[in-house]
């Protein structure tokens, strides 16, 4: 799997492509500025690329505004978006396009390699990793809203790391729960919020996340 | 301390594109003669007071007199203050009646005297076993000093006559003009009586500019309160600062700087377990990995009450937009803003919305609007809420906080907080903005005629106004047998007073027209 890195501190860097190509990931370019990492993402093609927000020569949000550029002409490329801090902001940008193969994680989230890997891979088939900070956000944000205050605290739980991006499955595994049961609180939460059902994660998340953006 | 307020803030503009109520022509040509009807009301009440202003003006006239020829120092003071009071008076009635802000141009006072440690009151390198003698002398050097006393006092000798040409001068000539009319059947008379009812509120525009010359600041004064206002911003910029590294170095010092601490303990105990005990050396690296996870979380915290990373990267938009989102209110944002300010007017206008959008959520608003613009070069930042209203800026509070962080780069609060009906906080930062500097030709001289009828209006004014229409006024009254070169006794006799009365108001016209032209617009507030 193919994978363009841009990150401008040298050893973050270094640990990064270490930590991707013990995973059996192919590292095919590490750059370190917003202009190389377009010229990157554009001639390379990659599986998945993972992107830092600031970036040089401006040391603003070039990483972001790269990304966002090189989707633009390679529709649904998936971008794994990493910063020292999340805004909803920037992941509203980012799911603008609404084709999925999107991430937005914290820079801490690599410390815990098994997850960020699993976000990685989550990413370049299409799927969508959002940064538990962000969904924390967006419910402090949306918590006086009618349907989310009827949510059962179960069931908001469910929902958090449904907008993270996560499989049933998955959700199962993080909250000791069957997959059916599960299945059974994402099906109340979509009834309480007239959101359509849906079995394809992505859209699951892109449904969650347009309903409590749209708020 | 109060902050400073520049034309055009107290009026809010109206919306653009919204609807402007247009009264009926008829309705418009009645509002404008009411205008001159009043304007004459008010020329005829400031008349009147010149009944109390005379006698005052003889008592504290006499003050200073005996004051200062018979060395009776002590009612100096007395005087003064009673002129000052006089002056006072009518800076009020000049704001309400005529439209015309006069600031105080006082000094401050000097503080009291405080006794010493060995018991005595020291003054000028001597002690002093009481204090009164010391503070007789620290008061008169206060009012001696003040150019302030110096004009009030030509002020009040001078007033009484150009107060009575000017405020009562267009009441006087309609009747004069009516009595020519009718007794001496003279018709022009006429004319001249609708041409001082048209003329009756620039008249007494003029005789509010002109107390403004008096009354108010000169640029030197004005200059002393601007040196003590930027001493006292600057003293607050300093306490804010210290505070608030103080509280940096708390926090770190509470917070990152000890969990890295445990960190490297950690850290250090694994690698000793490593070799025996792999399992719990394990468990200690997990446990690192955690603390070094909750300082990053803690000094993010830090970071973003510093400054925001946001609006190092964005800007103040999307900085409130971003803080926008993350408010659990409905809060709209209409940002039009095309440069970017200095960073650190950024930075204080930033914490001032993320503190008024607290205050609403924490009085219970729902929707919150926030409006960002620039108006010339001031960036101007409105914050609407629909919550209960009555909000109020308390010393120590959160909204003095904003104040004072905002003085720093000329900026100013103003609230407007009915109970019941929401609340609209206006930021306005002047020169925030990079602009056209030809549009503010601050210390430009005049140009072409503009410099010319304001060098003729300044030097003069004098001639009518003091020679031709004061002295000329004794002259009037005492009948002496040389006439000299006083216009006005030249004239036959019905035309005597109406030329001294006319040389009054010329010559104060003329001191008006000079301070309305005045290059330094900073130079005459309240002129509207």
């Amino acid at each position: 799997m193919k994978v363009v890195l841009a990150e401008d501190l040298h050893l973050l860097r270094e640990g990064l492509v270490h930590l991707l190509r013990a995973h059996e990931f192919d590292v095919v370019a590490a750059v370190e500025s917003g202009p190389e990492l377009l010229t990157a993402l554009v001639t390379h093609r990659p599986d998945v690329a993972v992107v830092d927000v600031r970036l040089p020569p401006t040391f603003t949000d070039e990483g972001l505004q790269a990304a966002l550029a090189a989707r633009k002409q390679v529709p649904g490329l998936p971008v794994l978006v990493l910063s020292q801090h999340v805004q909803q902001l920037y992941a509203r940008e980012l799911l603008a396009d609404g084709t999925g193969g999107i991430g937005y994680l914290l820079k801490d989230r690599v410390f815990n390699t098994e997850q960020f890997i699993d976000a990685v891979r989550r990413v370049a088939g299409g799927g969508t990793a959002m940064d538990p900070d962000v969904i924390a956000k967006l419910m402090v944000s949306n918590a006086r809203n009618e349907p989310i205050a009827r949510l059962t605290p179960r069931e908001r739980e469910v929902l958090e790391l449904m907008a993270e991006g996560r499989s049933n499955a998955a959700i199962g595994q993080r909250l000791f729960l069957s997959e059916s049961a599960v299945g059974k609180h994402t099906a109340s939460i979509f009834g309480k919020l007239d959101l359509a059902p849906s079995d394809d994660d992505n859209r699951r998340v892109l449904a969650v996340l347009a309903y409590l953006n749209g708020r | 301390m109060r902050l400073v307020t520049h034309p055009g803030w107290r009026k809010p503009h109206p919306p653009s594109g919204g609807f402007v109520h247009s009264p009926p022509r008829l309705r418009a040509v009645t509002l404008k003669r009411m205008k001159q009807v009043r304007s004459l009301g008010y020329g005829l009440a400031l008349s009147a007071l010149v009944v109390v202003q005379i006698p005052v003006a003889l008592v504290s006239i006499l003050g200073v007199l005996v004051s200062t020829v018979l060395g009776m120092v002590f009612l100096l003071e007395p005087s003064v203050r009673l002129i000052r009071f006089m002056a006072g008076i009518d800076r009020h009635l000049m704001r309400r009646w005529v439209g015309v802000e006069i600031p105080t141009p006082y000094r401050p006072k000097p503080p009291a005297l405080v006794r010493a440690r060995d018991g005595y009151y020291h003054h000028k390198g001597k002690r002093y076993r009481t204090a009164t003698s010391p503070h007789i002398d620290r008061m008169l050097a206060w009012v001696i000093t003040d150019p302030a006393t110096w004009r009030e006092l030509v002020w009040i000798i001078l007033d009484p006559w150009t107060r009575s040409v000017l405020a009562l001068g267009p009441t006087f000539v309609i009747g004069w003009g009516i009595w020519l009319t009718l007794s001496e059947g003279l018709y022009w008379g006429l004319a001249l009586s609708v041409a001082a009812f048209f003329l009756a509120p620039a008249a007494l525009k003029n005789y509010g500019l002109y107390a403004l010359a008096l009354l108010g600041p000169t640029a030197n004064t004005q200059l002393v309160g601007q040196v003590n206002r930027l001493n006292q911003v600057r003293a607050d910029q300093l306490d804010l600062q210290a505070a608030e590294l103080r509280r940096i170095e708390r926090d770190l010092h509470d917070g990152a700087q000890a969990r890295m601490v445990a960190v490297g303990m950690t850290i250090g105990a694994a690698e000793q377990l490593v070799d025996n005990d792999p399992n719990a050396a394990k468990a200690l690296l997990a446990k690192a990995r955690e603390s070094s996870a909750t300082a990053l979380q803690e000094l993010r915290q830090l970071v973003r009450g510093i400054h925001p990373p946001v609006l190092a990267e964005r800007g103040l938009g999307d900085a409130i937009r971003a803080l926008a989102l993350d408010s659990p209110l409905k809060v709209k944002v209409h940002a039009d803003l095309l440069e970017r300010p200095e960073s650190p007017v950024e930075s204080a206008v930033y914490f001032a919305v993320s503190e008024l959008l607290t205050n609403a959520s924490r009085y219970e608003a729902s929707k919150v609007t926030i409006d960002i613009s620039r108006r010339g070069r001031a960036l101007r930042v409105t914050v609407t809420d629909d919550g209960p209203g009555g909000a109020k800026a308390t010393p120590g509070g959160g909204l003095a906080g904003i104040e004072r962080r905002l003085a720093a780069f000329d900026g100013v609060l103003a609230l407007s907080s009915p109970p019941g009906g929401g609340t609209t906080a206006t930021i306005e930062v002047l020169d925030a903005l990079p602009g056209d500097e030809e549009l503010e030709p601050v210390n430009a001289l005049p140009k072409g005629w503009r410099g010319l009828v304001y060098a003729l209006c300044w030097s003069l004014c004098w001639l009518p106004l003091f020679p031709q229409g004061l002295v000329a006024t004794f002259m009037l009254i005492f009948q002496p047998d040389e006439r000299s070169w006083f216009l006005a006794l030249y004239m036959p006799p019905p035309y005597q007073w109406p030329t001294v009365a006319f040389m009054i108001a010329l010559g104060a016209t003329m001191l008006a027209t000079g301070i309305r032209l005045n290059p330094t617009p900073g130079k005459s507030p309240g002129v509207c």
